[in-house]
């Protein structure tokens, strides 16, 4: 395997240590490489666990028992838009599981999966905190959608299939 | 109250709130440069004075939290919780979209009162713009000397750091958020030590909530008689409540601790939706139970909410339900919740929030039984009961709403559970059995008074448990 090429780059391997002074410990730094590695590859594979534990100077094991109990990454690749449907109880008393329900009902996926042409992934979630919009949905983005209804929902799926748009989001 | 004046609320509406620039127009920063032109000791005092309490759910004295600090400490570690999700809770969010650097300011007088000079945001995933806002206001803050070395001339230094989280309910809890902050699992800490003896990285650590350190300011700037005038005995200052659920408008409004929810509902969140009524409200957030339609008129507050058997204010986050609602499904989705959140650490709270789900959803789908609530009563009595069987309050927190929902709505339930009836959801003879112990082999079932007998197929036995048959 010592010949295999390195998932991660020496760049994000430099973005990774360049937040150990933050912290008293290396091990501090496994949320964050992990979110880092989250969004380059859109998925945490086995390989890129091992080599954060690598960089972080700790066993992969321990790498491995953060992350996977979050629940927040998968090991094989996500949509290019990732969209949090809240099903918590001022979201579901507006009608938030029928929305998540008719979301993927629409794209013709279960709630958790990603559509063929990987562009979105629909997953349900527990209160996003922007229940001043619910029924809310949430892109990994930063957009937030709500309060929505059937058609909204149409609406808003068919801007998320369009691609991200990360932009900085003022406080209006 | 004569006239309120919002404080914590006073710039949201104001264009680019968010900015250094439109904060520092209206006064801002003063609050910390008077503060670091006194000494620690005096910050503490003066919290102390003021009795805030934590506004992130279990309303503990904030500056009696700070004097717990060992003395002669080298370093302490100020963990700020910002990973805001109980159900229906916005308002950390809205303070760190709208007025960053509010907030920032609060950190920084805290941090210099505690001595800490690392400040660690644990911010959850899903805050995205918070996120994004608040970087920006951390480099703004730092390149006008609000932050850094040496501040105002004063020799404190401090850095603020933001840290995310991947989306776990337990990382609220303060010892889970300090795990998580290490790089492990979310899993909150037997107590003691307490974090103030040893928190992060072993070390003396803060843990205060976004809206606790957002009054800081404001006591430091308008002194503790200020903000004791404000509010009800035992509970005093501002707050941030949030209304949604089935009401005209979702809002989020600062006033002063003691409103009713029927004030809330009616005169800041447009009355009930579709012209309905309400037939109750969770007071703050799911974990805090549910008040029926003739409590809507209890304060809320730290204290009077344990008179309708609420466990507390916990985040001032009120939920509406219309009196359309089936409290069947307030109690399935309130389950729902607890058992995805559990960390899975303390066995009462992993098996019995599971179990409990189970059991609502049976109910709901049309396989109650009158004893089932009676079973659901029992658990929601022994489960967590802080402090009790589990090592932090979330087991509390699921049992509540079952227990008021069957102290307060029994004849609803029990008349749901009646009208309610589909074979294909009732519990099996077989299930029965299985859940009450089963002498593999011969066949037969342990004896249940309220059962009649039921002999179990070998076959069925054989097949949950193989074993070699014996020679």
């Amino acid at each position: 395997m010592a010949n295999e090429p390195k998932l991660l780059s020496e760049a994000m391997r430099e973005e990774i240590r360049a937040l150990f002074p933050r912290y008293p410990s290396k091990r501090a730094v496994t949320l964050p490489a992990l979110h880092m590695v989250q969004e380059r590859f859109r998925c945490v594979p086995y390989r890129a666990m091992a080599e954060i534990a690598e960089v972080l100077e700790i066993t992969p094991a321990e790498v491995h028992d953060t992350m996977s109990f979050y629940g927040f990454f998968p090991q094989a690749p996500i949509g290019d838009v990732r969209v949090w449907v809240c099903r918590s109880l001022s979201c579901m008393l507006r009608g938030g599981d029928e929305l998540l329900e008719h979301a993927c009902h629409r794209l013709g996926i279960e709630p958790g999966q990603t559509t063929p042409d990987g562009k979105l992934t629909v997953e349900f979630a527990e209160c996003l905190g922007i229940c001043d919009h619910a029924p809310a949905a949430l892109a990994d983005d930063g957009r937030v959608y709500g309060p929505l209804d059937e058609a909204t929902v149409n609406a808003m799926l068919d801007e998320l299939k369009a691609g991200r748009k990360d932009e900085v989001v003022t406080s209006s | 109250m004569a006239t309120f004046e919002p404080v914590l609320t006073r710039n949201w509406g104001l264009p680019d709130s968010h900015t250094l620039r439109v904060y520092e127009s209206r006064g801002g920063y003063q609050a910390a440069r008077k503060a670091l032109a006194s000494d620690p000791d005096s910050i503490v005092a003066t919290v102390k004075e003021s009795e805030l309490r934590g506004r992130g759910g279990a309303g503990f004295p904030t500056g009696l939290k700070w004097t717990f600090l060992p003395k002669d400490r080298k370093e302490t570690f100020m963990c700020i919780n910002g990973d805001e999700s109980e159900p229906a809770t916005f308002n950390n969010r809205i303070i760190m979209e709208k007025d960053p650097h509010m907030f920032l300011e609060g950190i920084l007088i805290s941090c210099f009162a505690t001595k800490a000079s690392v400040a660690y945001i644990y911010l959850r995933f899903e805050y995205i713009n918070a996120y994004r806002i608040l970087e920006r206001a951390i480099a703004e803050a730092r390149a006008a000397g609000h932050l850094g070395k040496n501040i105002y001339g004063s020799g404190f230094d401090l850095e603020i750091y933001l840290h995310r989280g991947a989306g776990a309910y337990i990382c609220g809890e303060e010892t889970g958020l300090i795990e998580s902050l290490e790089g492990k699992r979310g899993w909150p800490r037997i107590k003691p030590p307490f974090p103030a003896i040893e928190g992060a990285f072993r070390k003396p650590t803060v843990v205060n909530n976004v809206e606790t350190l957002l009054c800081v300011p404001h006591i430091i700037e308008r002194g503790a008689s200020w903000f004791k005038s404000i509010g009800v005995p035992k509970s005093y200052g501002p707050k941030l409540y949030t209304v949604s659920g089935h009401v005209n408008k979702q809002v989020c409004v600062e006033l002063p601790l003691g409103v009713t929810t029927r004030q809330l509902i009616d005169e800041h969140a447009g009355g009930v939706w579709k012209g309905r009524k309400a037939k109750g409200a969770v007071p703050g957030g799911i974990s805090m139970g549910l008040l029926s339609a003739d409590e809507l008129d209890v304060p809320l507050d730290f204290e009077s909410l344990r008179g309708p058997g609420c466990l507390g204010l916990g985040t001032a986050a009120v939920t509406v339900m219309d009196d359309q609602t089936s409290i069947v499904d307030y109690l399935y989705n309130t389950a729902r919740f607890f058992a995805h959140e559990s960390c899975g650490q303390c066995t009462p709270c992993r098996e019995g929030t599971g179990w409990m789900y189970k059991m609502i959803k049976r109910i709901r789908s049309g396989g109650g039984r009158i004893e089932d609530l009676d079973i659901l009563k029992n658990m929601a009595d022994n489960l967590g009961i802080i402090p009790g069987t589990t090592i932090c309050g979330l087991a509390d927190g699921a049992a509540w709403p079952f227990k008021n929902a069957i102290a307060k709505y029994r004849g609803e339930l029990e008349d749901y559970i009646r009208t309610h009836q589909s074979p294909g959801a009732r519990v099996t003879a077989l299930q029965e059995n299985i859940a009450h112990g089963i002498s593999a082999g011969d066949g037969t079932s342990l004896p249940r008074a309220d059962l009649p007998p039921t002999v179990i197929p070998a076959s069925a036995v054989a097949l949950r448990n193989p074993r070699p048959e014996p020679a």
